[in-house]
């Protein structure tokens, strides 16, 4: 999130699309009813289904699955045309302005650079125009052709209302509405927030949707303001925290990139990820980068990083590819994998394709599931009948199942969707035999490091190298490992006089403290702050609010540097003045920035100097043009990889033409002949995704997986509400009841009735609830261009009713 | 000639006293085991038809006891009026006669019986008593059934359960206060309960109250 | 802002209501308290119910009740009725509105409405099995309970539920416990949109009030308080959307009152039918003494022996 939880309620619009908080996020969800009830703030919501959220919102537009590109894009021309954008904030906060070097196309749906055989895009063209001086060229009148404003005009005109209905099935007024509502926001004392959450992400141009989105909020002024924000939100309740600790494969704690194949030296890691400012004046704030990198190494290998060895760079794996979930899996399903350990992880039922993932599995030599519960995964062998069809006398996969104490019978903390680190105490003592995650993955280490002590082997210096100083090195402490995350100063730390601001030993109280010579450690620089000299601050409890805005800034600790909405140096003109009193925030009082939360930026930088608010980026301002995209740097409408249709914008593209897809998965791609229903996946509120359905109470909320199918579908093949239907896609099948809804209506595509089917993916074969196969039997392998997130919202099916129990 | 008011089994013993039988032991029993359920299930009813009779749940070994046992009594007597109906329904049905005897209510009140008809086995009194507990009993048994929670709660919609216990209520209260009639008819009439208790009455009774009855009793011989 | 209600306090406090605090006790004649507790209520606000069903679970946890897993029969209510254990359950209407020709997706959580007047109560034939606290709340006390089911017949909304296992009545009881000791109900605790909120009968009515404008403001005109008078009012309040047609929220009563026939079987059959009964045995007990006993003469005995001959 942008923002935070509490500041939807400073919201006038709350925009839900691509989720459905009040079904995935019900806690959540209430600061949106508070918005409403307090603030009578408006709710719309855009959806295949008319869902929970659907039901609480003041306006429901229904979507295809998978086109939400062309529903932005629209409300992006809608915009534009309209001229309802709030014209100081993206004059000057947003690359609007900037040329883009001579070269730069888009034709047919692609851009400029592309190869068909790499499937991939050269970006040479996507830069912008450099002037002499080493900064970017800009045409302050937005006139130049290549000015972003000119090619981003031009790029969204094809996405009409009369476009947007033919390709999405959003009626016309409809779709309007939604538009109309969006800019109504563009004015200075209004903003709209936007919630999103997997029905975005999990497409293959999830990324570019949410870029769409982030326009949108640009072109209305509305990001680092209250009440707006592009805010993801998230499934867990420490699904923040895990990808803020870097357990994606291609990246480390606090953002910080993995080494990879061709960055042998640190200077050759860093060189790369130092961006100097490319307008004047500006932060450029990633310039730090080389702060945060060897605090991280010095944390990771304690006195055996030392300047001469590169702070143990060396030690550091370099990746040879991206070893995302559907390429290990793919890497297991072509045999080339021995073992894998499951922490706290259920992919049987979570991947693509289960069929695929069942057969990947039982080619390990050994399978490790360390979980609280016992999952379907580690089961993956038993035979459950059409549920699980594994034939276990042909499966040789050696299974261990390690029971943890779950998050309620440990210590520790929870980073929320609001960025918030929040400590929390056991409930509970451990169950039975079970043992802590960090206690059995410390034995695990100190048990290996014992064998290489004794045996010796291959490449053991950095697993050698590790600083592994705690307490109780079998059980390091909560506590502990809170304080390492946080950093703590090596030696005496001094300013520019000599004087001592920091004593060697004492926790650092900001990454503005950290240091590029080996003189701090600290693992995770946003957190650099949460336990700093004061303490644990993720343990504080102080719900008051001062400012009156929803900032609740002394309730726990909010990364980076307790700042509860990020840029929110944004909320305020050029002069440091707030957009309005009603969304009064941070300001420059004269001397300082200051206000309701941490400035994001330097306090002391005054508004003359034209530092812009945007300091993570090279350009100080935001990117409405975003060369990075791997998939172009501006959205274009790309249909699923299976679709019903054909890409009514540019017939050409078949799904992204960017994103990976492996041999043998391309064949198994479903067609709009056989399959002509389009599936999504989606969770329900009264299941907490696989774990819940073996907790009793909730299985009697929900008890028995079912097939949610418009009146007309039902109608059409003869399906009884109650009664048993079979769906299957060209990987797979799933049985199920069928619930037969208004909720659910076919669309008028192009003159053509599509069918939309919803499938809820919380129930398995083990647990309380009645047994089904995983939905993921039906899901496409492949994912988004840019973050490889498996496209599990929109794919084809077919539907029949079936003989079977009718309840 | 054909008999029309004798039942098996009765029968007249002559002698220095005339005797007559007129209910053999099975029928009897059977009458006793129906009279003694009636008398339980109009206790256990009331006690829970008025709160200040509550305290007559006591009997059956308090409030959730009673409730239990009630129904089931009510099978109980269910069965064993069904007995009694087979029995005796036939010298029930009613004749020319007894529209005679019903307009001389007066006379049958103060005992005047010579300006009554002749009397076969039963009096149109005692036939009414039967028809109405006939009608009653499948009155109360249908509707109890309907409100027998524990095991057919299920398969009535609350509005007919809420019908169902107000005309068990009035059915019950006819069928106690057709009781009572019942039973003061037989104290008052002396001489009658031994018909019940031993199975015979005397021949004078029979002659007083059922002449023609005891007419085809003899003649019959 | 919401209403907070504190956590519970740690050190034992005395109940603010018991025993001594009855304003209706079942098949007993009691003194009411002459001064009531403030009126207490839960509102449910059916515009902020996003169906979570947490409340449905916090009843099952609070009472310590479990209830079987069912199946899908096509539907969202799961259980499919309320049952000896599930005293509260969502229910979900789709509703096309055929004014503004959208959908809508109203979900209701079912349950006991805490009557002012409360008709089970009223059909409850066992001394103290239900009782009515000054503050509202109407109890079921399972000690007393006879499971006779007369609540049912009762009841104008269809809520108490007779247990198959132990045979005695069931249904919400406004967290009396928790209410009794400063505490809101399970279900208003746990809900995540403040959709149930809990208070002073006054209090509720007049949040109920800003909650109406709102939807009003959003094209709700029929938007309105549910506290029906037939039944003098609940302590169970709804805020609905279209409050003049309460029977699209899953049959919610239009006009609830307790059932005519009810009213006759408690009311006038009950003094009428022991009346009709003493009559019935008093007749008897007169003629007796008036006319005497209908005696067997010699005479007739005579004639008998006459009429058997030899």
């Amino acid at each position: 999130m942008t923002n935070s939880w509490t500041d939807i309620k400073n919201a006038d619009v709350v925009w839900i699309m691509g989720g459905n908080a009040a079904e995935a996020h019900p806690c959540g969800f209430k600061w949106v009813t508070e918005a409403k009830a307090e603030r009578g703030a408006r709710l719309m919501v855009v959806d295949p289904r008319f869902n929970r959220s659907a039901a609480m919102a003041d306006h429901y537009s229904p979507i295809r699955s998978g086109t939400d590109i062309a529903f932005l894009s629209g409300v992006i021309n809608y915009l534009l045309t309209n001229d309802k954008i709030q014209h100081d904030y993206v004059k000057n906060y947003t690359n609007v302005s900037f040329l883009v070097k001579e070269g730069f196309g888009f034709e047919d749906g692609l851009f400029t650079g592309y190869n068909e055989t790499s499937r991939s895009y050269d970006k040479a063209t996507w830069q912008y125009e450099m002037g002499p001086d080493g900064f970017v060229v800009k045409d302050e009148t937005l006139s130049h052709p290549r000015s972003v404003y000119q090619i981003m005009k031009k790029h969204f005109s094809i996405y009409t209302p009369e476009m947007v209905e033919r390709v999405t099935g959003s009626p016309k007024d409809k779709f309007l509405k939604v538009a109309e509502w969006a800019a109504s926001c563009s004015t200075k004392d209004r903003t709209m927030t936007i919630m999103y959450a997997l029905g975005w992400t999990q497409h293959s141009h999830g990324a570019q949707n949410i870029r769409c989105a982030a326009m949108i909020q640009l072109l209305l002024g509305n990001i680092g303001v209250p009440g707006g924000g592009i805010n993801a939100l998230r499934g867990h309740s420490n699904v923040q925290g895990i990808t803020d600790i870097g357990t994606l494969t291609a990246s480390l704690p606090g953002y910080l990139a993995m080494p990879i194949d061709g960055e042998p030296t640190l200077e050759s890691h860093l060189t790369k990820r130092q961006f100097k400012p490319i307008q004047a004046n500006q932060t450029s704030y990633w310039q730090n980068y080389r702060k945060f990198y060897v605090s991280f190494l010095k944390s990771m290998y304690g006195a055996k990083a030392t300047k001469e060895n590169d702070f143990g760079y060396q030690y550091m794996p370099k990746l040879d590819l991206a070893y995302d979930v559907l390429r290990m899996f793919d890497l297991m399903h072509q045999g080339k994998t021995s073992g894998l350990i499951c922490q706290g992880f259920n992919p049987l039922m979570s991947v693509s394709h289960a069929a695929k993932t069942r057969a990947a599995l039982s080619k390990l030599k050994f399978l490790v599931s360390m979980d609280p519960i016992e999952t379907d995964t580690a089961r993956f062998w038993e035979n459950h009948g059409e549920f699980n069809p594994s034939d276990p006398a042909k499966i040789q996969t050696e299974v261990f199942m390690l029971p943890v104490t779950s998050f309620l019978e440990e210590e520790g903390s929870f980073t929320n969707s609001s960025r918030c680190v929040m400590w929390k105490w056991p409930a509970a003592d451990p169950y039975a035999e079970s043992r802590k995650d960090v206690e059995i993955l410390s034995d695990l280490f100190i048990r290996i490091k014992k064998l290489y002590e004794k045996d010796g082997g291959k490449g053991v210096e950095p697993l050698m190298a590790v600083d592994w100083n705690y307490k109780n090195p079998h059980d390091p402490s909560a506590d502990e490992l809170a304080k390492e995350l946080n950093g703590k100063a090596l030696v005496d730390l001094t300013d520019a006089e000599g004087k001592v601001t920091r004593a060697a030993g004492q926790q650092l109280a900001s990454f503005g403290e950290m240091r590029d010579d080996g003189t701090t450690d600290g693992v995770q620089w946003i957190y650099t702050g949460f336990y700093g000299p004061n303490g644990n601050f993720a343990q504080r409890r102080d719900n008051s609010d001062p400012s009156g805005m929803n900032v609740f800034g002394s309730w726990g600790f909010s990364w980076p540097a307790n700042r509860r909405i990020l840029y929110n140096r944004a909320s305020a003109d050029m002069q440091g003045k707030p957009w309005s009193d009603a969304k009064k925030y941070v300001l420059w009082d004269g001397k300082r920035w200051g206000g309701a939360d941490v400035p994001d930026f330097v306090p002391t930088i005054p508004p003359e100097r034209g530092t812009m608010p945007f300091i993570m980026n090279p350009e100080g301002v935001s990117r409405l043009f975003a060369a990075p995209m791997a998939d172009g740097p501006l959205p274009v409408h790309m249909e699923p990889f299976e679709s019903p249709v054909a890409n009514l914008v540019f017939p050409k593209l078949k799904g992204n033409p960017v994103a990976r897809v492996f041999k043998n998965d391309m064949e198994v791609f479903g067609n709009a002949k056989d399959f002509p229903i389009v599936a999504t996946t989606y969770r329900l509120v009264e299941h907490f995704h696989f774990w819940t359905k073996g907790v009793q109470k909730n299985a009697v909320t929900q008890p028995e997986f079912f097939v949610e199918i418009s009146e007309e579908l039902a109608r059409e093949k003869g399906i009884k509400k109650g009664g048993m239907v079979r769906v299957w896609s060209n990987r797979g099948e799933v049985k199920g009841k069928a619930v037969v809804t208004k909720r659910l209506k076919p669309f008028q595509i192009d003159g053509k009735t599509v069918h939309q089917i919803g499938l809820p993916l919380n129930f398995g074969f083990i647990g309380e609830t009645k047994k089904a196969a995983p939905i993921n039997s039906l899901t496409p392998f492949v994912g988004d261009a840019n973050a490889q997130t498996p496209e599990f919202k929109a794919f084809l099916v077919n539907v029949e009713p079936i003989a079977g129990p009718v309840a | 000639m054909a008999s029309t008011e004798v039942a098996p089994g009765d029968a007249v013993h002559r002698g220095p006293q005339v005797t007559v039988d007129r209910y053999t032991r099975g029928a009897r029993i059977n009458h006793w085991i129906t009279a003694g359920s009636l008398v339980l299930l109009a206790i256990s009813g009331l006690a829970l038809f008025h709160p200040s009779l509550y305290w007559l749940t006591g009997l059956f070994g308090g409030g959730p006891n009673t409730r239990a046992i009630h129904p089931w009594i009510g099978v109980v007597l269910f069965f064993g009026f069904l007995g009694l109906f087979i029995r005796f329904w036939k010298l029930n049905l009613w004749e020319r006669t007894d529209n005679v005897w019903l307009k001389k209510i007066k006379d049958v009140v103060t005992s005047n019986e010579e300006n009554l008809p002749e009397v076969g086995k039963y009096n149109a009194g005692q036939k009414l008593v039967f028809w109405s507990m006939s009608i009653l009993i499948i009155l109360l048994i249908t509707s109890g059934l309907v409100i027998w929670e524990q095991y057919f709660g299920q398969y009535f919609t609350v509005e007919q359960r809420r019908l169902a216990v107000l005309i068990h209520a009035l059915a019950a209260v006819a069928a106690i206060c057709v009781w009572i009639v019942h039973v003061y008819a037989a104290i008052w009439v002396r001489g009658t309960i031994s018909a019940m208790t031993q199975g015979r009455v005397t021949g004078g009774w029979a002659w007083r109250h059922h002449r023609k009855w005891l007419r085809e009793l003899v003649s019959g011989k | 802002m919401f209403t907070i209600i504190p956590n519970p306090q740690a050190k034992p406090i005395d109940a603010k209501f018991g025993d001594k605090d009855l304003i209706r006790r079942s098949a007993s004649s009691i003194t009411p308290v002459a001064q009531r507790q403030p009126e207490v209520a839960k509102l449910i606000d059916v515009s902020k119910c996003i169906g979570c069903k947490a409340c449905q679970v916090a009843c099952l946890e609070w009472n310590n009740l479990t209830e079987e897993v069912g199946v899908n029969v096509g539907v969202y209510d799961n259980p499919h009725d309320l049952t000896p254990n599930t005293w509260t359950l969502m229910r979900y209407t789709e509703y096309e509105n055929p004014e503004s020709g959208n959908l809508e997706w109203l979900i209701r959580k079912d349950g006991c409405m805490h009557c002012e007047d409360p008709g089970c109560l009223k059909a409850c034939p066992a001394p103290g099995a239900i009782v009515q606290y000054s503050n509202g709340i109407v109890d079921f006390v399972k000690a007393n309970c006879i499971g006779c089911g007369y609540c049912i017949k009762g009841c104008p909304f269809n809520i108490p539920r007779i247990s198959k296992v132990d045979n005695k009545a069931y249904k919400c009881t406004l967290c009396s416990d928790r209410v009794a000791v400063g505490q809101g109900p399970a279900c208003q605790k746990a809900c995540p949109t403040q959709a149930i909120v809990f208070g002073t009968k006054d209090e509720m009515k007049k949040w109920a009030e800003k909650r109406i404008t709102d939807l009003k403001s959003r094209g709700f005109k029929n938007a309105g308080l549910y506290d029906p008078p037939g039944v003098q009012g609940t302590h169970v309040m709804y805020v609905l959307q279209h409050a003049d047609k309460p029977n699209i929220y899953a049959g919610l009563a239009d006009n609830p009152r307790i059932s005519p026939i009810v009213e006759l079987w408690k009311g006038g059959t009950k003094y009428a039918g022991l009346a009709l009964i003493g009559l019935t045995a008093a007749f008897g007990f007169l003629h007796h003494i008036v006319a005497g006993p209908n005696r067997v003469t010699d005479h007739d005995e005579q004639e008998a022996k006459r009429l058997a001959g030899k």
